[in-house]
């Protein structure tokens, strides 16, 4: 942990109230351990399921609603990218190589990882009840005004304040909960759908969805909301300093590395 | 720094061997109950042996979706085939009146069937789907006999595990534990939508496991083998496909 000499504290850190005047003070990390080792796997394994799931895509890049679909079917629309399969009618005049068998293979393992992971995160989250602490934003703040604000902050490139460094601001805390709460879960539900085994076991979970196939276009687009909420996470770390938040998410201090001893 | 109390230390080791003593443990366990695939090697070992483990532990007895008959698909997609051999191109002449399906291994009494003794027995359809590793599918009705009524006929040892399926296609064949073969939906399949199946489906007979994914649903089988060891097939790992590096167990 952390272990800073008060009089070196960089102006914009937070300082807890509790702080005494004793020279070394325990400062609690920006993130707790928990929170930055869960994230850091979280984020491998996104990168593994999105790479693979890009691959699986490749071998049939159309999309259909309801139970069924295949070549001969009409589809609800097509990716314009040539596929690894040669009867998929692709306009391009060559085959992609197949990298189905791996790409399942580890596209089910980081599931498995990213499942397990998110579980703990999110059963410590309620024990040490950092969703309510960090994340479930305060009632004065859910008002039109500071939602505006806070869209608006970082379309002006403006920095975030002293303040935001060391805590979200309510357009963020919305956004990690919807994710967390909304995405993950649609996500994991829409590829378990697609699981033969657990389908037989739990039928509901295709029907709810309205069919195999629509289970696939949704896991399809679910995932891309998951890219553009990486997108835009990365363009918020990257304006608000990447090396210190980046640093933060690694080591629990924020600031840059330079005011540290 | 970091600082490292005794009590910290002392927590850690105890947690990080209680850790590696309930892994062992657990392992143990998976090996006797038949919670691990054979393809269970390798860097996704992991994620094949709680796939399988799971899914066995939660879905043993549990049925595929079935659909009524108007939801069967008007042009099932038969995919692509591999060049036909010529011994099946003969057979194929002569109406598949001298195709054979074999059992021997671990069975009271080895024994071959024609398609007309296969036929025979009391037949079973059901209207399921056939999905593909790559996203596609289709439903279709199908029909043929319980391979569970065949082992019975043959009758399996009771130290069975596995039943090893080879197809006429030059190195295709797979694999399913006892929990697939016994189950009620798992059928060798010899037609389709009310008529004999298709060559492009796999006519004259086909594995039909509607729990799992198309590849483990093999065309021209001619063969069965009861075994309680798959180290002794192939290179041990269950099945062609995944030699190929494609999962074995694939109700994912």
């Amino acid at each position: 942990m952390a272990i800073l000499g008060s009089a070196q504290l960089p102006a914009e850190a937070s300082v807890p109230s509790r702080v005494s005047t004793a020279p070394v003070t325990k400062v609690s990390p920006r993130h707790s351990g928990l929170v930055r080792v869960t994230h850091w796997i979280t984020t491998l394994c996104f990168f593994a399921l999105l790479l693979t799931g890009i691959e699986i895509v490749i071998s049939h890049p159309r999309f259909y609603w309801g139970e069924t679909g295949t070549v001969l079917t009409k589809p609800l629309f097509q990716l314009p990218i040539p596929s690894s399969r040669r009867l998929v009618p692709t306009g391009y005049g060559y085959v992609l190589p197949d990298q189905n068998g791996w790409s399942r293979a580890l596209h089910f393992e980081a599931a498995w990882i990213a499942v397990l992971t998110g579980l703990l995160y999110v059963i410590s989250g309620l024990l040490t009840r950092h969703f309510r602490k960090d994340l479930v934003p305060s009632k004065a703040d859910l008002s039109w005004r500071a939602l505006l604000t806070s869209f608006a902050k970082p379309l002006r490139f403006e920095r975030p304040s002293a303040a935001e460094a060391s805590s979200y601001n309510v357009l963020q805390r919305l956004t990690y909960l919807f994710v967390i709460f909304v995405l993950f879960p649609l996500v994991i539900w829409s590829g378990l759908a697609l699981s033969l085994g657990f389908a037989s076991a739990f039928p509901w979970c295709v029907t709810l969805l309205g069919g195999r196939q629509s289970a696939r276009t949704i896991h399809f687009f679910v995932s891309l909301a998951l890219v553009l909420f990486l997108f835009v996470h990365l363009a918020m770390v990257c304006l608000a300093g990447f090396w210190s938040r980046t640093g933060a998410m690694i080591t629990g201090r924020i600031g840059t590395r330079k005011e540290y001893t | 720094m970091i600082n490292l109390s005794r009590r910290k230390l002392i927590v850690s080791g105890l947690a990080a061997t209680a850790g590696a003593s309930g892994l062992a443990v657990a392992a143990r366990m998976a090996q006797k109950y038949g919670l691990v695939p054979p393809d269970y090697g390798g860097v996704y070992g992991l994620g094949e042996t709680l796939t399988y483990a799971s899914q066995r532990l939660l879905t043993r007895h549990s049925l595929a979706r079935e659909f009524p008959r108007s939801r069967i698909s008007p042009r099932p997609f038969p995919n692509e085939l591999a060049p036909l051999t010529e011994d099946f191109k003969r057979l194929n002449a002569g109406g598949f009146a001298d195709w054979r399906l074999s059992v021997d291994g671990m069975v009271a009494q080895p024994a071959s069937f024609s398609i007309a003794d296969l036929k025979s027995y009391p037949s079973r359809s059901h209207i399921t789907e056939l999905a593909c590793e790559e996203g596609w599918s289709y439903i279709a009705e199908w029909i043929g006999v319980p391979l569970s009524h065949i082992l019975n006929l043959v009758g399996v040892l009771s130290q069975a595990r596995y039943i090893v399926y080879t197809s006429m296609e030059p190195d295709t064949w797979d694999s399913i534990d006892m929990a697939d073969a016994l189950h009620p939906q798992t059928f060798l399949c010899y037609a389709m939508n009310g008529k004999d199946l298709p060559v492009p489906h796999g006519g004259p007979l086909r594995m039909r496991l509607p729990r799992q994914i198309g590849y483990k649903n093999i065309k021209f089988i001619t063969h069965l083998t009861v075994t309680d060891n798959l180290k002794r097939f192939g290179k041990g790992m269950g099945s062609a496909a995944a030699e190929a590096g494609y999962a074995w167990y694939t109700g994912i």
